[in-house]
């Protein structure tokens, strides 16, 4: 079961998610990275049916860029968010699109924002949110420890409490996270938490 | 924003029948008065180099009250894409918008960008659907259409016009006085690179108008860099370059005492 969280800190957001594409019982890859960057300054984490997944975030990611070309200056990260709301609820009631978001951004003068979206088209502003089972673990884990202005390092020792909490208490844990963050510099993967590599066999 | 989610409808009234039909003597009147359009439109000049292409258009003299800023004459379609027109700038406006749809709409489905050729096809194609069409007048306007290839470092100069018809050019000219400037091009075209790219282009454009920084738009596009606008101090320290060289070739003229191979 996928698990995607997120987090803001003092001038940058941290989105994580785990990295298994699962089908039933078998395990296609273990290195799946699920959080699309969006444009330069905006991370799209995203869980929930496969197709949808990545239809809906690249749908997303292509109007994001149209806007842009067409108007000079890219979307805020609110902007961005109520735009991808407003195209869940309109599929909603005919066709939904059955796809979780954390959508984390960073805009010069605002500065770091995170938003939660579900898959009925709920948006929230939030400073920690998770999806999934690993939720339950997650969102426990940052509720005890999460505090305002963490720096970066304090943030990536909450995201890998979560990590060993998810990776310990979960039936069906998934092995390895991808962490991405985003601050003013732009967006980027920041780490891989790995403890399965996808080893490279060579051919008979 | 609509990529990937294109709704057409039709409504039949008493207006649909079409208004570019044949003369007797196989013209298209509408698409030729379309041409004169263009021919009223300022003058652009595309010059493809080896690295390097190079996009100048002439800017009329703006309104002292006008903002000049929210003119963007040549305008991106893509990263790697951009375009410049010359006629009715109105429907400049519709093709674009229409160009930089299918643009992010082709990244969605075949997930590359487009070719320029690609692009440019695609724009002629709207072209000559509203030469065909009941009701509806063609566009105004002729386009120059630079970019690279995806994957590759070639680089590309298209050329469009009302009546839909497209080819690649080493370098072109549209809008007013484009005879004059292609017949400079013709003269003096060679393979360039960098900035010999942007001279090129500037002296060509020069010929029709007047020199300045405040009168010439130029955009230059390279395979690592994109497209960039030049700031007028620069296209002023080019255009002083050509003047100087301009004078240096009347003075070596005048003064055939040396004889230079």
């Amino acid at each position: 079961m996928e698990s995607v969280f997120g987090l803001v800190g003092k001038d940058f957001a941290i989105v994580a998610a785990d990295t298994s594409a699962v089908h039933s019982i078998l395990v296609h890859k273990t290195n799946e990275d699920k959080i699309m960057v969006l444009d330069s300054h905006k991370l799209m984490g995203a869980s929930g049916e496969t197709g949808d997944r990545v239809q809906f975030t690249e749908y997303i990611q292509k109007n994001v860029a149209l806007y842009q070309f067409r108007n000079g200056i890219p979307l805020t990260t609110a902007a961005a968010a109520n735009f991808t709301r407003g195209e869940l609820a309109t599929a909603l009631r005919k066709n939904p699109y059955m796809v979780n978001i954390i959508l984390g951004g960073y805009d010069k003068d605002v500065g770091p924002s995170l938003y939660f979206l579900d898959y009925i088209a709920s948006l929230h502003k939030v400073d920690k949110a998770a999806f999934g089972y690993g939720s339950y673990f997650a969102l426990a884990m940052m509720d005890r420890h999460y505090r305002q202005d963490m720096t970066v390092e304090e943030a990536i020792e909450l995201v890998d409490k979560c990590i060993l909490e998810i990776r310990t208490r979960l039936v069906v844990a998934p092995p390895n996270f991808v962490i991405k963050i985003v601050d003013k510099d732009g967006a980027r993967i920041h780490a891989w938490r790995e403890s399965i590599k996808d080893s490279h066999v060579p051919a008979a | 924003m609509e990529a990937g989610n294109r709704a057409s409808t039709t409504v039949k009234t008493r207006y649909d029948r079409a208004i570019t039909v044949f003369s007797p003597d196989g013209h298209l009147f509408q698409v030729e008065y379309a041409l004169e359009a263009v021919r009223k439109g300022n003058a652009v000049v595309g010059v493809r180099g080896v690295d390097t292409i190079v996009l100048a258009i002439e800017k009329k003299s703006t309104p002292k009250l006008q903002d000049s800023r929210s003119e963007r004459k040549i305008v991106n379609l893509d990263d790697h894409i951009a375009l410049a027109s010359a006629g009715l700038k109105a429907d400049a406006r519709v093709l674009i918008n229409r160009a930089r749809i299918e643009c992010q709409s082709h990244k969605l489905t075949i997930e590359d960008p487009v070719t320029v050729e690609y692009i440019t096809r695609y724009i002629a194609g709207l072209q000559q659907k509203y030469t065909q069409s009941g009701g509806v007048r063609p566009f105004g306007l002729s386009t120059l259409i630079i970019g690279f290839d995806p994957h590759t470092a070639t680089p590309s100069l298209y050329q469009t016009d009302p009546s839909g018809t497209f080819s690649a050019w080493k370098a072109n000219a549209t809008g007013r006085n484009s005879n004059s400037i292609r017949e400079f091009l013709e003269k003096n075209y060679k393979e360039t690179s960098g900035q010999e790219t942007v001279k090129l282009a500037i002296r060509a454009l020069l010929e029709v108008v007047e020199s300045g920084g405040k009168n010439i738009e130029v955009a230059v596009m390279t395979k690592e860099t994109g497209l960039r606008q030049l700031e007028e101090a620069e296209i002023d320290a080019v255009v002083a370059e050509i003047e100087a060289e301009k004078a240096a070739a009347e003075a070596a003229k005048k003064a055939p005492s040396t004889k230079e191979t």
